[in-house]
């Protein structure tokens, strides 16, 4: 913090946003033939790929199978070339069990899982590059992935992170935000209802500011929801062009 | 082991139980479990019980090299256990997602909010520093072992003392606890996790939710918080669907519990501080409570018992000599049974030359009666050099018995190893081997 300034005395970030101003969010539907759902995000520098597979008939042991509902199933990797540093294990740390674990959790309550029992719902996320934000980014392309293999949700689910500077919300934080080591938090909204699917913050934040920055994340959540339902819309048109309707 | 089922009737007590704002236990809303911290003999040891809950606590460090791109911070490691004995689910290398979870969490309370000073655990920069390691096990679960896990990381961080170190050059010095009084960490603030649990699609709220709660409830919240009202952590678990309002509710009452929290640890850690400057008792066995069925105690009164133990020694040396006094005839008999042999064998050598004289003719008799006078001399040398040998003895008393049948010369040779030798004692002898000779 001391050689770093993270916001500028004229309210400009590091790479010259304003405080509740999103990264540039591209992303892409369908991106693989094999796949039921795939996309594909970039939101500034972080990029994501997600894959879904199913519903279909549980594989491996059929003890996991449950009786009323669907299993989903979740699993995160980051590429070993996504850091600045080479990660030595794509997958299988601490790190990338609990964010599978959290996604898994984040689509159990979106995914109406209760209309395919005793099935399983597979989804894949690899991390391509990671530069902050990782966990929204990964959300925000399951998402997609997950409308592409045309699984019933109730909402979309749409993720961002936030922080907290000089008494400042931050919105959609960047790698050298995250490392300068102030507060971050990860929200996953349902936008419509204004619902909370996961919640989840690092470091010290006093609690009077904790609505600023819970506000500041919500509603740069449904500012990612306006850009994603204009992608989905953009997807659904390209597809009914090409089946001639 | 497969867990204890819950049916579906006590499943739907306990949730109807909950809608009529009431807790199995007769807990309020709000209410924690009885919380109790016992410390162990060393420092950095505590069992923390919630409840039921039992977890401990125990912090050990080492000196270490730092890593690459933080050469002036010590390292801390967090280690949460789930014992197989804590609950009938738990074996080892199940229960994964459980752990992953309670680790990661852990070390994203402790670890984040940056609680330790890690830079007062360099001792030097890039080269030696301190690993602090904290290892939980959870010794009984029921339920919310997050909260009891992180009041005990945090209490067996507080009452950890390190070795004291000194650096002079490029000498680092290591004082023993006797040498030098050990050093406390530097600890900044104190989170501790407070959970609340949730029903019916987050229409109804908990504290501090027990193991049958915990299996009916939808979803979990996790808060960690300090006394100032700082918030460490918040996670949110089991796909509960919440509101910003709930939230922000929920970190309210979480700021009061953590207070009162805090100030329960407080006082645990100031009673064993007290207790060990003024040289009580302490450890792990001064909590068993008295007047038990189940715990026994009971101070032992000393005994004299040396004087006792060396009577014992002296009857038992007493009573070994007359074992050995018997046992002392047997060792003679062997050596007086080897020279009785050894006679017997000079006595083979007479009887052959015997023979060999008879056999033999006049000439071929003095050539060898020349030989046997000049072994006599030699015997007769060897005899004077050792006089209480009885071999030399028997072997000059054999000449004396052939010479008088043959020469008179030899007479003479007699009469001068007569003079030599005028022992009383060895007369006795000499005639009975005479008798012999003549028979």
């Amino acid at each position: 913090m001391a050689g770093l300034e993270l916001l500028s005395d004229q309210g400009y970030r590091v790479d010259g946003r304003r405080a509740g101003e999103l990264r540039k969010i591209q992303a892409r539907m369908g991106v693989f033939a094999q796949a039921d759902g795939s996309a594909y995000i970039e939101q500034g520098n972080t990029k994501a790929l997600a894959v879904v597979y199913g519903p279909h008939e549980i594989r491996g042991s059929r003890a996991r199978a449950l009786p009323d509902r669907a299993l989903v199933n979740c699993q995160y990797s980051s590429a070993t070339f996504s850091t600045g540093e080479r990660k030595r294990r794509p997958h299988g740390d601490r790190k990338s069990c609990e964010m599978g674990l959290q996604l898994r959790q984040t689509f159990e309550a979106a995914i109406l899982t209760q209309l395919h029992p005793r099935s399983q719902i597979d989804i894949y996320v690899q991390v391509l590059q990671a530069d902050g934000g990782t966990y929204a980014a990964c959300v925000n392309a399951a998402t997609l992935a997950v409308l592409d293999a045309g699984i019933p949700m109730r909402d979309f689910v749409c993720a961002c992170s936030a922080g907290f500077v000089d008494g400042t919300a931050l919105a959609d934080l960047s790698h050298v935000e995250e490392a300068a080591g102030g507060p971050q938090l990860a929200l996953a909204l349902l936008p419509a209802s204004g619902q909370i699917a996961l919640l989840e913050m690092d470091a010290r934040l006093h609690e009077d500011h904790l609505e600023r920055v819970l506000e500041a994340a919500a509603q740069a959540a449904r500012d990612v929801h306006t850009l994603l339902d204009r992608v989905v819309r953009q997807h659904v048109r390209e597809a009914s062009i090409l089946l001639g309707d | 082991m497969k867990e204890t089922p819950l049916s579906n009737c006590e499943r739907r007590f306990l949730l109807r139980a909950i809608e009529e704002k009431k807790r199995l236990d007769g807990r309020q809303t709000y209410d924690y479990r009885n919380i109790r911290i016992s410390f162990g003999t060393d420092y950095g040891c505590c069992i923390v019980e919630l409840g039921k809950t039992r977890v401990l606590g125990q912090v050990s460090c080492e000196l270490v090299s730092p890593k690459l791109n933080r050469a002036t911070e010590g390292i801390l490691f967090f280690n949460l256990e789930l014992s197989q004995m804590a609950a009938p689910a738990f074996e080892p290398g199940r229960q994964s997602d459980l752990l992953v979870k309670l680790n990661r969490l852990m070390e994203r309370c402790l670890r984040n909010s940056k609680c330790i000073d890690t830079e007062s655990l360099c001792v030097v920069a890039g080269e030696k520093v301190w690993q602090i390691r904290v290892d939980l096990h959870l010794l009984n679960h029921d339920g919310n072992i997050i909260d009891a896990a992180s009041i005990a990381a945090i209490v067996a961080l507080c009452h950890f003392r390190r070795p004291d170190v000194s650096v002079q050059g490029d000498e680092v010095t290591l004082y023993t606890p006797e040498e030098r009084d050990p050093v406390p960490l530097s600890i900044h603030h104190m989170p501790i996790c407070v959970s609340f649990a949730f029903f019916q699609q987050g229409t109804y709220l908990l504290v501090d939710p027990n193991e049958r709660e915990e299996r009916v409830m939808d979803g979990l919240l996790v808060i960690a918080m300090n006394k100032h009202r700082e918030i460490c952590t918040i996670q949110s678990s089991g796909g509960i669907m919440l509101l910003k309002d709930q939230v922000l509710r929920c970190s309210k009452i979480a700021g009061v519990k953590v207070a009162e929290i805090t100030e329960l640890i407080l006082k645990a850690l100031e009673n064993d501080q007290k207790v060990r400057k003024e040289g009580g008792k302490f450890g792990f066995a001064e909590s068993i409570a008295n007047q038990r069925i189940t715990a026994f105690k009971m101070e032992k009164a000393p005994i004299d018992t040396s004087d006792v133990e060396e009577k014992a020694e002296e009857i038992i040396a007493e009573a070994e000599p007359p074992s050995e006094v018997v046992s002392t005839p047997v060792l003679w008999t062997p050596g007086t049974a080897q020279i009785g042999e050894g006679v017997e064998n000079s006595w083979g050598d007479l009887e052959d030359s015997e023979k060999e004289d008879d056999e033999g003719g006049g000439d071929q008799a003095i050539i060898l009666d020349g030989i046997k006078m000049d072994t006599g001399v030699e015997v007769s040398d060897i005899g004077s050099q050792d006089a209480p040998i009885i071999l030399s003895d028997s072997e000059e008393e054999e000449m004396i018995i052939l010479e008088p049948d043959k020469n008179p010369k030899k007479i003479r040779t007699q009469t001068t190893s007569a003079k030599q030798e005028k022992a009383p004692s060895k007369k006795p002898v000499k005639r009975r081997k005479k008798k012999r000779a003549a028979n």
